[in-house]
């Protein structure tokens, strides 16, 4: 043996020396230097979260009745784990099951594939939870099914029966408020990210999504899901590769959502409703009692009824509507086509808050205070012709004729158009006309301002609509966003017209033209059409509550809300949701009197009159303000409103109606309007009985409802559904137990 | 009754066997014992680490949960009886029997080709008998090879003179074909070992330096051409690469290595406890008891343990190269030798791929994996070692 051998021996012993300090080198750095972030990585690995969600709270009306609740649904669910542990992957299982509830086979079986996994069908049939939570397979299951699987525990491994909470919009009364409820739909991935990495950054205040929840997506749903959607129980397992459990954790029980109470009356809501509907129909069928019973579209329309002095939100509806329980387990395609389409007209939206129109001589309740602040004396009289001249053109006087020399009260009473177009226009002159300084503040657009037009009013549901006060700036930016096309028309004019039409052509080229060179001009024509609420100036039918509101609580504008309180399912008090009002109008109170008692002389004399008279409403025990307002819409029939409040001398409420393509105001909204103060003042005949009145006492109900122990909500005495079920469901009622978990 | 008078070997009768035994120069007294006492520690603690990594899933299966356990002692048992008889006879006589071995082990290797063989865990490298035994000719042929390489490099020459280039290119014959043939199974990591194997008998037996230059050299150039020819399968590329970013297909071939490693790092410095990691017990690392039964120890016995393991290992290869050096003979001196490279390259590349350092090729931990093959023939390859150092000066 030579040198050389043993000396390479040496070396290779070197070699593996070397070798085996490598070793314990990376084993120190894996095992002691970095353990922590490998420790997290096992535990990422080898536990799963369970998530027992919790029952979502009810939203009841100011008096305690039910507008949201959790129906109980016997469910039916198996476990994914179970059936991974069956040598045949479940098959049989899955198709005793299918047998037992009595669906077939395939359906069952597609919905325990996990949406996305090979071979699984395509989205809704599959499972969109996570492959750790039951699968439900039916939730129409009877007791006799449930017995035959919980009975039979060695056939049904992994299978359940139990109670679960379902969304149910019950309607009391028949108030539907769907476009207020809104309604709940399947989280998103988005959603699920961003709720998880604000847990990461520790925002506790916002509960962490499940795949499976359910959240609110419109309306009082979404507003107050936080409040509504509870604390779901988590139930932390360790598991093993296969995602087989080998043990519980932790656990924590599901905290019930709160209830939301709210300013909604279901009794007014069902006869606001009705009465929207009614007007509708006349609209439609009798025609115009106004206008030689000629008959209208009435494509849609929305009704407003506001508590003057708080804002709260006592009814609301829009036409044409749906039944919120379409969207109840997920809404068809056949449903969600219908409510989305233009033939119905758009169902979906709500023209209460979402619907923009132009105000007519509703407004008037706005344009009279900045008349006076332009200096014309509420005590003096003013000549009302048929016709004003507004530069070289006449404006005519659209709902009425000339009346001569007449007191400012009597142009209010008959709504005379001329003396506003005077006001507006003179006002105009004297600001410098189409020369008037930038930044000049015109009282009349100021004054929409004040009153909280050409914004949202802040009422607690989502998507609101601005409206639009059309005045210097908005017609500048306007001028700016159109002037483009306009110039390019004038330009190339209107061959395609000028081939049928040449006059019209020329008409059309001539605007443009017009538009083009000084469309940004705030002309005396558009003050004048300010002032009476028509042009391009636009309010929703809530806004226009909201301004009679402001007039009949002397001034404070409210802050319109449906949310009224927060309570736990035992009935305490979690937070108080009245806004508090801080803005006042800028209008001193003798005119806010003055303008009460012209309104009031509207319904007693004036444009208010006929629908009052023909409805025989005791006009001497509630006397009622008004102001009939008829629209004028460029290729569509006129918008019908009705704006008031009620009573005159102690306002509790204020009212407005109006319906799209509807006729005029005391024709078509006003006797429906006439019809909900006697629900709202308990008139029955000629006699006034304010104990029968809905709310009771003629004024909106104040006390929060009272929640029993057991989470029952005490129901008005006298409704016709006096057994209503309002118990929140799901916490209380006896749960099967859950076995092999 | 001492009359000065002192017995010597000479005058006394002969000693019964059992005296023989225990004799100053019997076999007892010349065994190396701590090599013997490292190699039985680690079969102990392997076969805890065994137990604790199939016990669950024999659990969950319904199975008796020591069933692993008792075929893996039972393995034990048989291989430690196989290294006796390893180390009984002299193992020069083996050099006349190398040629026999060689055969039988090609003949094993060329079987598993044929339709005889199985499929276990991507690896065509397995015969599978009756009665629920199976037999991986690769592990044998490992002991084969070191057998008839190490005559080929110690015959025909005496102390003095090295290898010529004949012998080096004989003995390099001999290896080929049985690593062509576990090639073709493919088995990868006793490919590589049985190169590793086979680079230390050529360096050892004192061949010209170019021999040992050029194999290195050709080991890279046959890399290189492998991966770029295709002769390499992609799953085989894939998991070689692996090792590399184990996060980029944590589902594909980086599972292993990542699950691996998250087990071993989660044993912190003192480890879990026996029976009680998550990632064991919860079977998230695939292949635990045979090759990755390393991440048992990692995790469950932390640091401390599986340093331990470590450890013991390293005093089974610092004994053995011990009983390299100190060989009577170039034969006795090389087939130690072939053991070490042998246990050495398979044990630092079965913990290496475990902590991510080294590729994914399935080869067992030396005396601590679950299997037969390897525990038999790792038992005869420490007899055949004891054999020389008892051989000594005899």
């Amino acid at each position: 043996m030579s040198e050389r051998s043993r000396l390479r021996l040496v070396v290779l012993q070197v070699v593996v020396l070397s070798l085996l300090v490598t070793l314990l080198g990376r084993m120190w750095y894996v095992q002691v230097l970095a353990t922590a972030s490998y420790r997290s990585a096992a535990a990422e690995n080898g536990t799963r979260q369970i998530v027992t969600p919790a029952a979502r709270g009810m939203i009841l009306d100011a008096r305690g009745r039910p507008l949201a609740r959790n129906r109980t649904a016997l469910v039916v669910s198996i476990s994914r784990t179970a059936l991974l542990r069956q040598p045949d992957g479940g098959r049989q299982l899955v198709a005793r099951v299918a047998t037992v509830i009595g669906k077939p086979f395939a359906e069952v079986w597609d919905r325990t594939r996990l949406c996305g996994s090979p071979g699984a069908p395509p989205s809704p049939k599959c499972f969109n939870g996570s492959p750790y939570q039951p699968i439900p397979v039916t939730d129409e299951a009877d007791t006799q099914m449930a017995l035959q699987i919980m009975e039979r525990r060695e056939d049904f491994p992994g299978v359940t029966a139990e109670l679960t909470a379902v969304r149910e919009y019950p309607q009391p009364l028949g108030a539907n408020a769907a476009h207020e409820l809104g309604y709940l739909g399947p989280v998103t991935d988005e959603e699920l990210a961003q709720r998880a990495a604000g847990a990461r950054r520790g925002a506790h205040n916002e509960t962490v999504l499940q795949r499976t929840d359910l959240v609110g997506r419109a309306g009082l749903e979404r507003e107050y899901d936080d409040d509504l959607r509870g604390t779901p129980g988590v139930k932390t397992l360790a598991v093993d590769h296969r995602g087989a459990v080998n043990s519980t954790l932790a656990e924590t029980q599901p905290t019930a959502g709160n209830y939301l109470v709210t300013t909604i009356d279901a009794q007014v809501q069902a006869e606001a409703e009705k009465q929207l509907r009614a007007a509708i129909k006349r609209a439609r069928t009798v025609g115009d009692v106004n206008k030689g019973f000629e008959k209208r579209k009435a494509d849609s329309g929305a009704v407003v009824v506001l508590d003057v002095r708080t804002g709260g939100v006592v009814a609301m509806a829009s036409w044409p509507t749906y039944d919120p329980n379409i969207w109840v387990g997920g809404i068809s395609t056949a449903d969600y086509r219908s409510i989305t389409s233009k033939k119905n007209n758009y169902p979906n939206q709500s023209r209460a808050f979402q619907g923009e129109f132009a105000p007519a001589s509703t407004f008037k309740a706005v344009s009279l205070p900045a008349a006076v602040k332009a200096g014309y004396s509420l005590h003096a009289s003013y000549d009302c012709p048929s016709a004003y001249p507004i530069g070289r053109s006449m404006k005519q006087n659209y709902e009425s004729h000339g009346y001569g020399i007449i007191p400012m009260r009597r142009a209010i009473e008959v709504s005379c158009d001329t003396v506003f177009y005077k006001f507006a226009y003179e006002t105009w002159l004297r600001q410098g006309g189409l020369h008037a300084k930038k930044g000049t503040k015109d009282p009349f657009t100021t004054m929409a301002q004040a009153y909280g037009l050409g914004r949202p009013t802040g009422l607690d549901l989502p998507s609101e609509s601005n409206g639009r006060i059309a005045d210097r700036a908005w017609k500048q930016a306007y001028w700016k966003a159109t002037r483009d096309f306009y110039c390019a028309k004038a330009k190339s004019g209107y061959p395609a017209v000028a081939r049928t039409d040449p006059a019209r052509a020329t008409y059309l080229r001539r605007l443009s033209k017009e538009n083009c060179v000084d469309g940004w001009a705030y002309r005396g024509g558009d003050a004048a059409n300010f002032a009476i609420g028509q042009g391009d100036t636009t309010v929703t039918p809530l806004q226009m509550a909201r301004v009679y509101a402001a007039v009949a609580n002397g001034g404070r504008l409210v802050t319109p809300h449906i949310g009224r309180a927060i309570m736990t399912p035992q009935g305490t008090l979690v937070r108080n949701l009245e806004p508090k009002t801080v803005r006042h109008i800028p209008v001193a109170p003798s005119t806010l009197a003055w303008l009460r008692s012209a309104l009031r002389g509207v319904t007693e004399r004036g444009t208010g009159f006929g629908p009052f008279a023909r409805a025989q409403f005791p006009l001497g025990k509630v006397p009622v303000a008004s102001k009939t307002g008829t629209g004028e819409v460029f290729g569509k029939q006129t918008t019908s409103w009705f704006a008031s409040f009620a009573p005159e001398t102690r306002p509790q409420y204020a009212v407005v109606m109006m319906v799209s393509q509807g006729g005029t105001g005391s024709g078509i909204a006003g006797p429906s309007v006439a019809e909900l103060y006697k629900t709202l003042f308990g008139v029955q005949g000629s006699t006034v009985d304010l104990a029968k009145a809905s709310p009771p006492g003629g004024r909106p109900t104040s006390a929060l409802p009272r929640v029993r122990a057991d989470g029952t909500v005490v129901q008005p005495a006298g409704d016709p559904s006096t057994a209503a079920e309002t118990r929140q469901a799901a916490p209380f009622l006896p749960r099967y137990r859950r076995e092999g978990e | 009754m001492s009359t000065g008078y002192r017995a010597t070997p000479y005058t006394t009768a002969p000693p019964r066997r059992s005296a023989r035994l225990l004799h100053r120069d019997g076999v007892v007294r010349r065994m190396d014992w701590p090599l013997v006492l490292a190699v039985l520690a680690l079969t102990g603690i392997g076969s805890a680490l065994v137990w604790s990594a199939t016990r669950q899933s024999l659990l969950d299966s319904g199975g008796d949960p020591q069933s692993i356990l008792k075929k893996h002692v039972l393995n034990i048992v048989i291989g430690l009886a196989l290294g006796v008889v390893a180390s009984l006879f002299d193992y020069r006589m083996l050099r006349a029997y190398a040629p026999v071995l060689y055969v039988l082990s090609i003949g094993g290797l060329a079987a598993v080709l044929t339709p005889l063989g199985s499929t276990i865990n991507g690896s065509h490298s397995w015969i599978v008998l009756p009665a629920g035994f199976s037999v991986q000719p690769s592990e044998f042929a490992k002991v084969a090879l070191v057998v008839g390489m190490s005559m080929l490099l110690a015959e025909k020459r005496d102390a003095e003179a090295d290898p010529r280039d004949v012998d080096v290119v004989l003995a390099l014959g001999v290896a080929a074909v049985p690593l062509a043939l576990v090639m073709l199974q493919p088995d990868l990591g006793t490919a590589l070992v049985i190169s590793a194997l086979v680079l230390g008998l050529v360096a050892v037996s004192g061949a010209p330096i170019r021999w040992v230059v050029g194999l290195v050299a050709g080991a890279a150039l046959t890399a290189f051409v492998a991966v770029q020819a295709g002769v390499l399968k992609d799953y085989q590329i894939a998991r070689f690469t692996a090792f590399l970013d184990p996060t980029a297909d944590p589902k594909g071939a980086g599972y292993n290595v990542r699950q691996a490693t998250i087990a071993i790092g989660a044993g912190g410095l003192h480890g879990q406890g026996l029976f009680h990691g998550a990632q064991t017990q919860g079977k998230f690392v695939p292949a635990q008891q045979t090759d990755f039964i390393f991440t048992v120890a990692g995790e469950e016995l932390g640091f401390v343990g599986a340093a331990g393991v470590v450890l013991l290992l390293a005093i089974i290869l610092w004994r053995i190269g011990r009983i390299a050096i100190g060989a009577d003979d170039l034969f006795g001196r090389l087939v130690a030798t072939g053991v070490l490279c042998w246990f050495a390259f398979q044990a630092f590349e079965n913990i290496g791929m475990t902590l991510a350092i080294m590729p994914v090729t399935g080869v067992p931990l030396p005396f601590v994996s679950y299997g037969g093959s390897s525990m038999f023939a790792n038992m005869l390859a420490v007899g055949l070692v004891l054999n020389v150092h008892m051989r000594r000066y005899a």
